[in-house]
């Protein structure tokens, strides 16, 4: 394998991730060559079942590879203890899934503190932080609202600013908009085009095609390996026209 | 890691979250240290009022009584201290002062005392001028026994307040006829009031001339008396006390090795006797009722292990987020010792209620006293409880794979 390229954040080698289920192995990923370099906004696609949410665990060291190597903003995840993966996850890592995980019990901006709370320091100190990161997502108004009173897209908003409220290295979403009718998945999509302007790197596993076609570049998983991996063509024709997506953004 | 603030935050949230389950699961505990407090409270009240009562007595004085061994009773044997030990101590005994000795003059169950048509029945007892030195308790009108009621043997009486109030004589009673035990007596004096020991009046008494009391003994009966002192130098009372065993061993004659036939004993030792009796009921009710927390504190994991389960998917959010399996463990250990603790202080607060109420309810009970211990002791337990039950719970919670967690519906 050829070195990393020197602004590498995610680095996968050979990783394979094999589940047993009732004693039989279930290969969910067979092999995965990867790399994300700062900036990109890559979409993960593939039918059901094909390793994608296994390969966003991975990367976002909610789950350890079974075989392979996995670095992340240059540490080796594999060396890393539990209570230390817990830490880079904090510190590096904003994800966000399909079915938000927000706690019910939290107001939205609780649930947006938190990750900063597990930093140490008082709410005082990290209030700010978080009001910020939800006036980033459109949702200023809605710091005390509890979860359940808030729309799907308004919740999925939430995680998003839960998310980037720790200035992680990569954003990794799992079907982000799955649980979104379509007009409110645009609408989290234009967040991502936004935050990918603003220069974040975002990792999105989608299977709608459309989505896909936003992001700069497209990876095809099947039965736990990369099958392609390419410039999202469609990305690629609207670069030219990024200066008025950013303009739009700021 | 989450700050403890934060963590104790959460906990409080999460109890508030779940109010009445909550407030089942401490219940148990709230019931277990409410009745080792009340119980405690009660039973305190008791001793305190008991040690209060021989306060009177200072530190520093000694009594001597006589004793006989339960067998030698059953043979009809009766040992005494008589006079003679009475004179031997007041010459030899050295480094102590107010001797006085007290005799019972009509028995142990004391007499009928009249006066003016009414009748009460009171203890009688005859002791000389000193005693009110030796017990620190001095007349409220008229005056004590002298020297001279001592040396012509006066039909004189001192007496309590208690005897006065049964006998209906508390308007101007110096100077009236008293018949005690079929002899009158002219009343020279009222003691000061005492008040109650353990629900019984210390001021139902009459005093007389210890040289009187004598007289009246019937021709062929020995006295046996008690005698009290007070030491000098309190440093000097064990001193004092085995030097006035070994002069009434020699008095009484026995042999070395064979067990005295009296007592000396200190006001301490009086008091002891009836604390560590007290102190004994106080530990074996705790006890009971302790196995009755451990009962509050298996519900209190029941809880913490349902809980656990049902946030399993809080859990595995958490540990997404960052969360540290330190941070989980304090999380739900802190939520079970916050509960525990919280039932504890409502336990100790209904328990003193309780315990003060009764106290209050009973005609001249003592009041209810909570030594500070038994609210140490409750609150400490409580905490212990939440401890011991909820680090099992919280250990489990602490180790769940952060995805595991997350799937779980
Ligand atoms: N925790 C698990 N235990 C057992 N098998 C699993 C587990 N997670 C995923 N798999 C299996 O791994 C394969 C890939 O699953 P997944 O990564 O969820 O696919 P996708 O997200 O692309 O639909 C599937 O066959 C799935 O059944
Ligand atoms: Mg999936």
């Amino acid at each position: 394998m050829s070195a990393p390229a020197i602004n590498a954040i995610l680095t996968l080698e050979a990783v394979e991730k094999t589940f047993h289920v009732a004693g039989e192995p279930v290969h969910a990923l067979r092999g995965v060559d990867l790399e994300v370099t700062r900036g990109e906004y890559a979409a993960i696609i593939g039918p059901s079942g094909s390793g994608k949410s296994t390969l966003m665990n991975v990367l976002g060291c909610l789950e350890r590879p079974s075989a392979g190597r996995y670095a992340i903003d240059g540490v080796d995840a594999a060396a890393l203890d539990d209570d230390a993966l817990a830490d880079l996850r904090n510190r590096r890592i904003g994800f966000v899934f399909q079915d938000f995980h927000l706690l019910p019990r939290a107001s939205a901006l609780d649930n947006v503190m938190l990750p900063l709370l597990y930093r140490g320091g008082s709410r005082r100190a990290h209030r700010e932080s978080a009001q910020t990161a939800l006036a980033d997502v459109g949702l200023a108004d809605r710091e005390s609202h509890l979860p359940m009173q808030l729309s799907g897209g308004q919740r999925q908003r939430v995680a998003i600013a839960r998310a980037l409220v720790g200035n992680p290295a990569i954003l990794l979403a799992d079907e982000p908009t799955g649980n979104l009718d379509a007009a409110t998945a645009r609408d989290i999509m234009d967040l991502f085009d936004r935050l990918n302007v603003r220069g974040h790197t975002i990792v999105l596993v989608t299977h709608d095609a459309s989505i896909a076609r936003r992001c700069r570049r497209t990876i095809r998983l099947a039965d736990g390996r990369v099958v392609d991996d390419a410039p999202s063509t469609e990305a690629a024709l609207r670069d030219a026209g990024s200066l008025q997506i950013a303009g739009r953004a700021c | 890691m989450l700050s403890f603030a934060e963590t104790l935050r959460s906990a409080a949230a999460s109890i508030r979250g779940h109010g009445l389950r909550s407030g089942l699961t401490a219940l148990g505990l709230v019931v277990g240290v409410a009745s080792v407090i009340a119980v405690v409270a009660i039973v305190q009240g008791l001793s305190h009022r008991i040690k209060e009562g021989f306060a009177g007595l200072g530190a520093n004085s000694l009594t001597v009584k006589s004793y006989t061994r339960f067998e030698d009773k059953l043979q009809g044997r009766e040992n005494r201290i008589g006079t003679a030990d009475l004179d031997e101590l007041v010459l030899r005994l050295d480094g102590v002062r107010d001797v006085s000795p007290v005799l019972p003059v009509f028995g142990p169950f004391g007499a009928e005392v009249r006066l003016a048509g009414k009748t009460a029945h009171t203890r009688v007892f005859a002791t000389t001028p000193v005693y009110q030195y030796t017990r620190q308790n001095f007349p409220a009108q008229g005056r004590f026994i002298t020297e001279a009621d001592e040396k012509h043997r006066r039909r004189v009486a001192v007496v309590g307040a208690k005897l006065l109030d049964d006998l209906d004589a508390t308007a101007a009673p110096i100077g009236k006829f008293v018949e005690i035990g079929g002899e009158w007596f002219k009343i020279v004096g009222v003691m000061e009031e005492r008040g109650e020991l353990f629900g019984i009046s210390q001021d139902d008494f009459v005093l007389m001339p210890f040289a009187t009391g004598l007289a009246l003994l019937p021709d062929q009966v020995e006295p046996d008396i008690g005698i009290t002192f007070n030491v000098e130098d309190v440093e000097k009372l064990d001193e004092v006390r085995d030097r006035a065993t070994t002069l009434l061993r020699r008095k009484h004659g026995i042999k070395a090795g064979r067990e005295n036939d009296f007592k000396v004993e200190t006001a301490e030792q009086l008091t002891d006797s009836f604390a560590s009796l007290f102190d004994t009921v106080t530990f074996v009710f705790a006890a009971i009722v302790g196995i009755s927390m451990l009962v509050g504190g298996i519900g209190v994991m029941n809880m913490m292990l349902v809980s656990v389960t049902e946030r399993t998917r809080e859990i595995g959010i958490r540990k997404a987020l960052g969360a540290k399996k330190r941070d989980i463990l304090a999380q739900f250990l802190i939520e079970a010792v916050l509960l525990t603790t919280i039932g504890g202080a409502i336990g100790i607060g209904v328990g003193y209620a309780l315990g003060y109420g009764a106290a209050q309810l009973i005609p001249s009970f003592p009041p209810a006293v909570l030594p500070w211990w038994a609210t140490v002791a409750a609150f400490g337990f409580s905490a212990g409880v939440g401890i011991a039950f909820g680090i099992a719970p919280a250990a489990r919670a602490a180790a769940l794979d952060p995805m595991a967690a997350l799937r779980n519906e």
